[in-house]
């Protein structure tokens, strides 16, 4: 589940994607999840840290994951 | 340690060149608490969605708009406008703070009786009323407010045939500068359908004319168009006065104040861009003084304001049910208050505010009630932060016209609370059951046989 290589993300939360000129906006939890993907982790990695700092419980925390690297890759963030 | 509240991950792309929304312009601050009291609670108790009234913004609302009249005119008169909202509770608040009843129907008409108000002080509007009904009326010294040719005749005919005496006005409709113009009710200014009305009326000994009544429209933007109608009524009283030396009572200028929601579409926010109540006092009462009428002979001004009074105190909190994301990849949240509950979404703009902390951050959504159906649209495009399912949310101002043009579809209605003067928690209408709804049914004896 790799973030393509040259995807900037700057301490306040802004992505910028030098390939297209893009940039973006994350949430705190955006910017968590986006860190420990950038970082290599994978999913059931970043759940188990999610889980222990946030009041969420697991199902939910996972569906939202999943909804939020679907819209990494829908806004072509993520490698092929 | 404590663990921190979980907002689902959200990414938002901007737009070069457009001004960002993000962070800063859109504001969407978390009401955790309703007049003092914690929507939470609430909900625990009476579930979701809830309608929620507060009665101090009522009475607060209904202080302001006394103060603004009363200080510019000497006899103002209340009259709650039922069709806004006639739920017994709400009405009984109005009719404590001294408004009489305005009714448009039979049912609104015993409904007013049954809330304990006198017949004489109800006002009987609109453009539907039966001979019974006119009967009841006259009988009760009610005020009938004559809106077309047909009911005058149906009236007097009544009187004269059970040998008994009307209160009447007529409903005048005019041109206020407006666009699109109201003439669909009461009888015209301009063409002189109004003042024949009057004549007959006056040369009627079974009506007694009262007063002279207009609604301009709803949610009036414009001080102008009431100091307008104001000043045609007032113009009509004079020449009543001038040919038959008679004196009507009073002057009912109907309702049509904006509340301050903001209608669908708007750029600017209803609470920017809405008349306060002294602004369109100014403007009524000042067409008033102006006019011919004597200062001893000023009738007493009626006001039939609706939404403008309870718009404010009225809320529907409810539950988000799921998100989605829809084809354009644009962002939908899906809760469980749907057009069905919030009949003015087609409207305004409603205010809608998580229960919850957020971080502050808003994605542009679309948030769709649970009706399966296409219309059911609550907000069409809106910046909102990224609730959950279960997360809580406020729906503000939604007093007017939801409780009465609610519809019963696909599911039962939820439960209505007020909270009291003391942050007293009242339920004022119990969340209907399939019982409530299927008692008036009734099944032809050849479909009640069991299905084999
Ligand atoms: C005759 C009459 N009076 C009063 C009202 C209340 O109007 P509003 O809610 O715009 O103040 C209405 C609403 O349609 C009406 O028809």
């Amino acid at each position: 589940m790799p973030i393509k290589a040259n995807i900037a993300l700057s301490e306040n939360g802004f992505v910028f994607n030098p390939s297209t000129g893009d940039s973006y906006t994350l949430n705190n939890t955006g910017k968590e999840a986006l860190a420990f993907i950038k970082e290599g982790k994978d999913i059931s990695q970043i759940t188990s840290i999610m889980l222990e700092r946030y009041d969420v419980d697991r199902i939910t925390l996972e569906r939202y994951l999943a909804d939020f690297v679907n819209d990494l890759r829908i806004n072509n963030l993520m490698e092929e | 340690m404590s663990k921190q509240v979980f907002e689902r991950p959200t990414i938002t792309k901007l737009s070069p060149g457009v001004p960002s929304k993000h962070g800063v312009g859109t504001v969407i601050a978390p009401m955790p608490m309703i007049d003092g009291v914690k929507v939470d609670d609430l909900m625990d108790t009476y579930g979701s969605p809830l309608y929620v009234f507060s009665e101090r913004t009522i009475r607060r609302t209904m202080e302001d708009v006394k103060r603004a009249f009363s200080v510019r005119y000497p006899k103002v008169q209340m009259a709650w406008s039922y069709k806004t909202n006639y739920l017994d509770s709400i009405c009984r608040i109005f009719h404590q703070e001294g408004s009489w009843a305005e009714v448009v129907s039979g049912f609104e008409y015993d409904k007013a009786i049954r809330n304990g108000v006198k017949g004489e002080n109800i006002i009987f509007n609109g453009p539907a009323k039966s001979a019974e009904e006119l009967e009841k009326a006259a009988k009760n010294g009610s005020f009938i407010h004559i809106d077309h040719f047909d009911e005058l005749f149906m009236l007097s005919d009544v009187c004269q045939r059970k040998d008994i005496e009307a209160r009447v006005s007529i409903r005048v409709n005019m041109d206020v500068g407006i666009y699109p113009k109201w003439d669909r009710f009461g009888l015209n200014y301009e063409n002189g359908e109004a003042w024949d009305a009057l004549n007959r009326i006056m040369l009627n000994p079974k009506l007694k004319l009262m007063g002279l009544h207009t609604h301009i429209g709803t949610y009036m933007m414009s001080t102008d168009a009431y100091r307008i109608a104001a000043a045609k009524l007032a113009a009509l009283a004079d020449e009543v006065a001038k040919k038959f030396d008679y004196y009507i009572s009073y002057i009912d200028m109907g309702g049509g104040f904006a509340s301050k929601n903001t209608l669908r579409g708007a750029y600017l926010s209803g609470e920017d861009t809405t008349p306060s109540f002294d602004e369109y006092a100014e403007a009524i009462t000042s067409a008033i003084i102006d006019s011919q009428i004597k200062p001893d002979k000023l009738p007493t001004l009626i006001l039939e304001t609706g939404r403008a009074l309870i718009d404010n105190a009225g809320y529907i909190s409810g539950t988000v049910l799921a998100n989605k994301r829809l084809s354009d990849s644009r962002r939908a949240t899906i809760v469980d208050v749907g057009v069905n509950l919030l009949f003015t979404a087609f409207w305004y703009d409603h205010k809608i505010h998580p229960v919850g902390n957020h971080s502050g951050l808003v994605e542009e959504t679309t948030i769709y009630g649970p009706l399966c159906m296409n219309i059911d649209v609550l907000r069409p495009s809106l910046m909102f932060p990224a609730l959950k399912r279960g997360d809580r949310f406020v729906v503000t101002r939604t007093g007017a016209y939801n409780n009465t043009q609610w519809l019963q579809f696909i599911t039962t209605r939820p439960n209505v609370v007020l909270i009291g003067m003391n942050r007293d928690i009242h339920q004022i209408r119990k969340a209907e059951t399939l019982e409530y709804i299927t008692v008036n049914e009734i099944i032809p004896e050849y479909l009640s046989k069991k299905l084999k």
